[in-house]
């Protein structure tokens, strides 16, 4: 089975019910079926072919859904990047997956030409609607009126689906391969698990380009659900208007979200009784907020996850059981094996703590041209030519094999659900003149989870500013990366053997908490 | 320093990471990249804490937040409720 499958049987089912909803505008099955085999009809007669990797550029949008959906009726392989990625990073990307085409937004021409240049064959280019000037360039506004039905591709549940990238250690970006027997298991473990009918209405703030939210995109298709998508969760209160007048049944988060949503003064007097479940993942949340939630919204079941990139999803927590184990992610979801190793690679007994290995359908076929990372996070499972997935992670299990997350076992954390590479942070910072050496760690707080701190030693006789450093890991690195706090200082914690220290760090982070006034509080937010 | 300026000079230094860049005080915050979800609140409590207001939940909304007009209307609303 394809993933395509399920949108072509919606489109059969479900054909005049509402597939997705973004602002003032709704489409329904029959209609995201027919624009998305015309887009794929298109990105075919461009000569896109079975295999091809397809970037697409869009924001959360109908537009987004229709080209993933084209993409992969063309029998190509979805790279779904966010419309904000830096230039630097999106020619990176082009020269790991040297894509056939590229659907983008005219609003993206400057970072897609400066990456373009960087590569030896360009993409085609298909414009959402074509820029000023360039009316003739291929576009899925034209492709829209053309109606064409989607070409004939021969295609097996091998075939790659989709690369999703992610930073790696040192802040490149690794292309996770996700094939189509993958996404088609997880997907389908996933809506079974959450109990999703034709009737849900799923509202997803969550970037599609990120697997927790294009799990959402597919998973309308598998059930026939609506989809309410949101573009952001900057204005929390609005969302959770729109949540109220669609009548939405689910609601998937991560921690930062739940932190701002808590923070909405009229949450509990808000009709939110069409509301079925939550569901938390990218990010442990603090088992107050769990509990929080539960007793604003005593009515939904809240799924507590765990998953990665590398395997979309791996663990999740019966809804029962939160209010007694709010700290935990839970069991192995279906079809799944997930056990804890010690650092010989020994398998523990439930009350251990170990690296998290996940093995099943849902584990990746690694990076996309990248041998060596693969082969360190990827090894060899207990069947022969079987590889496993370890996670990084760090879980404790209880007596009754439920799993807590501890720590990573290197020093990649995340903030606001998106993972940030201390190492790739330093360098950047260190190709600044004036700056002798630097350290990253992330620091707890209320809204970010962690949000991201950097030491900065500064070279003898030189002056540097915060706001500099600020400035110049804006112009180097995703948003999420760019130091939220910038302390100048004259050395950094070493070890005897002259290594960065980073528990020194969090302690000078403490001690210099404690000494300054705590703020004001402010009047917004609960006690 | 004005209230219009001194709104520009905050998203600048704290979003653009430049305090002189200039900003189109028509554009909206939320397109042109400079404001999300974190930068939103931000700027809720920057607005309370240095022009005295409070933001209802209603009030948190685009019409009043996103962009630099809005703002400075928003915060001359404000002001002038609490003075009358």
């Amino acid at each position: 089975m394809l993933l395509q499958d399920t949108i072509r049987s919606a489109a059969g089912t479900r054909g005049s019910h509402i597939a997705i909803i973004c602002g003032d505008e709704s489409v329904d099955y029959a209609t995201l079926d027919a624009r998305s085999d015309a887009c794929a009809a298109l990105l075919v007669s461009l000569g896109v072919e079975r295999g091809d990797r397809v970037v697409s550029l869009l924001d959360n949008s109908i537009e987004g859904a229709i080209a993933l959906w084209g993409i992969l009726k063309a029998g190509a392989v979805v790279v779904a990047l966010g419309p904000s990625i830096r230039a630097a990073r999106l020619a990176a990307i082009f020269r790991n997956c040297t894509p056939r085409a590229v659907i983008a937004s005219p609003k993206n021409q400057p970072a897609l030409s400066e990456a373009v240049a960087g590569v030896g064959e360009s993409p085609k280019v298909v414009w959402t609607a074509p820029p000023q000037g360039l009316h003739n360039d291929p576009s899925l506004a034209q492709a829209m009126q053309s109606r064409a039905l989607a070409p004939s591709v021969r295609q097996i549940d091998r075939d790659l689906a989709a690369i999703i990238y992610t930073s790696g250690t040192t802040g490149e970006p690794k292309g996770v391969m996700l094939t189509h027997r993958n996404l088609v298991n997880t997907v389908g473990v996933i809506t079974r698990y959450l109990g999703n009918c034709p009737g849900d209405v799923v509202c997803s703030a969550l970037p599609h380009w990120f697997s927790y939210g294009m799990c959402q995109v597919l998973a309308a298709a598998f059930t026939g659900h609506a989809l309410l998508l949101e573009k952001s969760f900057a204005f929390p209160f609005e969302v959770l208007k729109s949540m109220v007048r669609h009548g939405a049944t689910g609601f998937p988060g991560v921690p930062s979200m739940f932190a701002s949503m808590l923070k909405v003064e009229s949450l509990k007097e808000l009709d939110l009784s069409r509301l079925r479940y939550v569901s938390n993942a990218a990010a442990g949340i603090p088992p107050a907020h769990v509990l929080r939630v539960c007793e604003a919204l005593p009515h939904i079941a809240f799924h507590s996850m765990y998953g990665q990139t590398e395997c979309t999803r791996a663990l999740t927590l019966d809804p029962a059981l939160v209010t007694l184990h709010p700290q935990s992610v839970g069991r192995a979801i279906e079809n799944c094996d997930a056990y804890l190793v010690d650092d010989d690679g020994h398998v523990l007994p439930n009350g251990g703590t170990g690296e998290l290995v996940i093995r099943g359908a849902n584990v990746s076929q690694g990076y996309w041209n990248r041998p060596d990372e693969t082969s360190a996070k990827f090894r060899d499972g207990p069947i022969p030519g079987e590889k496993v997935l370890h996670t990084g992670d760090l879980f404790r299990s209880d007596a009754k094999g439920l799993f807590t997350f501890m720590s990573r076992t290197d020093d990649v954390f995340k903030c606001r659900g998106e993972k940030v590479a201390p190492q790739a942070i330093e360098h950047a910072i260190c190709e600044i003149p004036e700056v002798a050496e630097a350290a990253v760690i992330g620091i707890p707080d209320a809204t970010d989870g962690l949000a991201v701190k950097a030491f900065v030693v500064v070279r003898e006789g030189m002056a540097l500013t915060e706001a500099r450093v600020r400035q110049y890991c804006n112009s180097r690195l995703e948003a999420v990366m760019v130091p939220r706090f910038v302390e100048l200082c004259h050395d950094l914690p070493k070890t005897e053997s002259g290594k960065l220290r980073r528990s020194g760090l969090h302690e000078r982070h403490m001690a210099s908490v404690a000494t300054v006034d705590p703020p004001k509080p402010t009047t917004r937010g609960h006690a | 320093m004005d209230t219009r300026e001194q709104v520009r000079a905050f998203i600048a230094e704290r979003f653009l990471f430049d305090a002189a860049a200039p900003i189109d005080p028509a554009a909206s915050l939320i397109k042109s990249g400079i404001l999300d979800s974190t930068g939103a609140m931000e700027l809720v409590m920057f607005l309370e804490e240095t022009f005295g207001i409070h933001l209802a939940d209603h009030e948190l909304v685009p019409e009043n937040l996103d962009g630099i007009n809005r703002v400075v209307a928003l915060i001359h609303r404000k002001r002038t409720a609490l003075a009358g």
